[in-house]
């Protein structure tokens, strides 16, 4: 066996035999999906108490306006403000107060509503949209048209733009932007997760090595570069594995809890969305209501997933190396794990940067922010990912790819000459100066 | 013929000359001793042998031709700060150590499996280095050190950090190898270990070496020509200086220095005619006294 895969398989052997790696890759799963449970188990949860609105109306015109709904009761009051005020601080019986001191149709801004907390938006919206909606129509009204109510309500339009793009084999494809962007930001996510995460695993790796005083020993017996690529591949494997296991096991959940559960799904509704899916691809004609669930089912199979996940792997490993190299060398620069602060900086930048690009490429994905940052090697692996979904050209895939390789290989070359002075620096404090000039030797 | 020479070697660091001309000739098949003082260069010169640093100028040749860094990957070599993986297991460590040094799996094992039983650490495979003291981890380093059975073979400070038990066990160890045909180089401090296993040594003092050469030559050399007489009875001691006398049980001893003029022979004759004679022996300085006298002097 040649050394570099010997090197390869310790560093993952030990690393995934640790009880970390084995705890994070068993647990990650199932609390993200158990907070995803946690969340839409309590957006179930309604409040059911009935909370009471003193209104105190001057002008008396609205009190078949508001209505009692499940969760907010008017009731109506002549005391004064200030007395209404003084009764709730004794024995506080009522979650709000609204004022109304004349006709809203002459003062606009003529109803206040007070409360001893901060009036939540539903209560605000649900009160101002009563209102709103009485006004309107009593505004409508005053114009004597008759028939004018319906007219106004037909003239209502809900324009849905549909997307729709073409291939070049002219085959139209049905778009969705937000899926895009969803799949888009995901992958860039992830992809800037593992960078930062493994890369500074490697760095941390070098750095023991060096404190440990074992790297004298290995260079004796493998060439410096050898330690430092087989420490890269070693980790960038450990990485893979976590984040298949991480699907597998996220998958294997779902699965298990949509079985156990599908008795309290309704049934007839799972079959109806199947089949509108099925008619949307067909680009039948659906029903209103399902029609979206039906759009993001025919968007989703609009975008090219094959394309997706194989250059999901080439940014993947290609942002890793590129980094990984760059940490390796800070590593091996510093003697402990607290200097690397310092230099780990300019590094940490541009990756920040590129998740931020990537946000704002989102926006404008084949704007020049966008396209400049899908060239950078330094920002193209997120950038990148989040343009993917909204269709790049060919060319511009392909030249990016290639700057990115032609990149790694060259920090991983820089990277290596630094690394193989750094390793055997003890007890010096090193500064760039000190780097360039071990760049050059 | 010499297996290694280190021809006239210079090494220049910020500030100071870690090494100033140094040139050595280690002879194959025997063991070398590299003494100094704390930061004489020892480490560094052990360093530039194994290319591990370059230096500034001269050069190291093995066998006659300049020495590689593929040359290094041959030697077995163990640096004076020593290093294991901490949350590794001993066996796992040795056994990667030497594949990483060309041995296959199998004859890894078997080699640990013969010197692990050798050195009654067979216990030891399953434990991890954080759970050992230090004396005990360095006898897995030199066990890895020389495992994959090395023709040249270079110690820095092989024992600092051993009892005296181990630091024996080392020593047999050490003239067991040579027996087999390896060359060995060490650094030390511990100058009784030189007598016993060093043909040759030098003596690195402020970069510059002092001292060189075989030690049995080098203690003839700064002998002072003193002799330790053992006498039955008490005897006068003419011709020689006398330096000190006790006795003790019966036995007188005297301690004597050899003026100019006057032969061992004489002066024994002389005292033959007064007692019986239990012992004449010169005594020899040991190499701890030529060493302090050698760095402190110069």
């Amino acid at each position: 066996m040649s050394k570099i895969s010997l090197i390869i398989q310790r560093e993952y052997s030990t690393r995934v035999m640790k009880k970390s790696f084995i705890l994070l890759t068993f647990l990650t799963p199932i609390l993200l999906v158990g907070m995803i449970a946690l969340i839409v188990f309590l957006g179930t949860i309604k409040d059911d108490k009935i909370k009471n609105i003193v209104v105190v109306d001057k002008s008396g015109l609205y009190k078949d306006v508001l209505r009692n709904n499940e969760s907010y009761n008017f009731q109506f009051s002549d005391a004064t403000v200030d007395e209404l005020k003084k009764q709730n601080s004794e024995n506080s019986d009522f979650a709000a107060l609204l004022f109304i001191s004349k006709d809203l149709r002459i003062d606009s801004t003529a109803a206040v509503m007070y409360s001893d907390k901060q009036v939540n938006l539903e209560l605000k919206s649900y009160v101002s949209g009563l209102l709103n909606k009485h006004i309107e129509e009593q505004k409508l009204a005053a114009y004597n048209i008759p028939n004018l109510k319906e007219m106004v309500e037909k003239s209502n339009s809900d324009i849905e733009l549909k997307t729709i793009k073409w291939g070049e084999d002219g085959n139209e494809k049905e778009a969705s932007a937000e899926l895009a962007l969803m799949i888009g930001m995901l992958t860039a996510f992830i992809i800037y997760m593992f960078i930062v995460i493994y890369g500074a695993q490697v760095m941390t790796g070098v750095v023991q090595e060096k404190t440990n005083r074992i790297v004298e020993v290995m260079i004796s017996s493998v060439k410096p570069f050898e330690l430092m690529m087989g420490k890269i591949i070693g980790i960038a494997l450990v990485g893979l594995t976590q984040f298949m296991m991480w699907v597998l096991l996220t998958g294997a959940i779902l699965f298990g809890l949509s079985t156990t559960f599908a008795k309290d799904l309704d049934m007839e509704k799972m079959k109806e969305i199947q089949e509108l899916s099925q008619k949307g691809m067909q680009g039948m004609p659906t029903a209103e209501m399902n029609g979206e669930i039906a759009d993001f089912m025919t968007a989703i199979n609009g975008l090219d997933f094959v394309q997706i996940i194989s250059l999901f792997i080439v940014y993947f490993l290609g942002g890793y190396l590129l980094y990984a190299s760059l940490f390796a060398a800070i590593g091996s620069a510093v003697d402990n794990e607290t200097d690397t602060q310092q230099f780990s900086m300019p590094i940490m930048l541009p990756i920040i940067f590129a998740i931020y690009a990537g946000i704002f490429s989102a926006e404008n994905p084949d704007g020049p922010l966008a396209f400049w940052c899908s060239m950078i090697p330094f920002t193209s692996p997120i950038v990148m990912m989040v343009r993917l979904p909204f269709d790049v050209p060919f060319w511009q895939i392909a030249l990016s790819i290639s700057i990115l390789v032609l990149s790694f290989i060259g920090t991983t070359w820089m990277a290596g000459k630094i690394y193989r002075t750094g390793i055997l620096m003890y007890g010096k404090k090193t500064t760039w100066k000190e780097m360039w000039k071990w760049l050059r030797y | 013929m010499s297996l290694l020479s280190v021809k006239n070697v210079v090494k220049q660091f910020a500030g100071h000359r870690a090494l100033d001309g140094v040139s050595l000739e280690v002879p194959e098949n025997s063991v070398y001793g590299l003494l100094g003082p704390n930061g004489a260069g020892k480490t560094t010169l052990i360093r530039i042998i194994n290319c591990i640093t370059a230096p500034d100028s001269g050069e190291v040749l093995l066998n006659g031709k300049r020495m590689t860094a593929e040359d290094v990957r041959h030697i077995g070599y163990l640096p004076e700060e020593r290093g294991l993986y901490k949350k590794m297991k001993i066996g796992e460590q040795a056994l990667y150590l030497a594949q990483l040094r060309g041995m296959s799996k199998k004859d890894a094992q078997k080699a640990l499996k013969y010197w692990f039983e050798k050195f009654e650490i067979q216990t030891w495979w399953d434990k991890k280095v954080e759970e050992l003291s230090k004396g005990m981890a360095q006898k897995v380093q030199f066990i890895t050190t020389i495992l994959h059975d090395p023709k040249l073979l270079i110690f820095d400070e092989p024992f600092s950090g051993f009892d005296p038990v181990n630091a024996d066990l080392l020593k047999r160890e050490i003239l067991e190898l040579r027996d087999k045909g390896a060359t060995i180089i060490f650094s030390t401090h511990n100058m009784g270990t030189v007598e016993d296993l060093c043909e040759n040594i030098s003596l690195v003092d402020k970069s510059k070496i002092v001292l060189q050469g075989n030690v049995a030559d080098i203690r003839a050399s700064h002998a002072t020509h003193t002799y330790l007489l053992k006498t039955r009875k008490e005897v006068e001691i003419t011709d020689f200086e006398l330096i000190n006398n006790k006795s003790l049980n019966g036995i007188f001893e005297y301690t004597i220095k050899k003026t100019a003029g006057d032969t061992n022979n004489s002066l024994l004759s002389k005292l033959m005619a007064q007692t019986e004679i239990l012992s004449f022996e010169e005594i020899l300085p040991s190499m701890n006294d030529i060493f302090i006298k050698t760095v402190s002097g110069s």
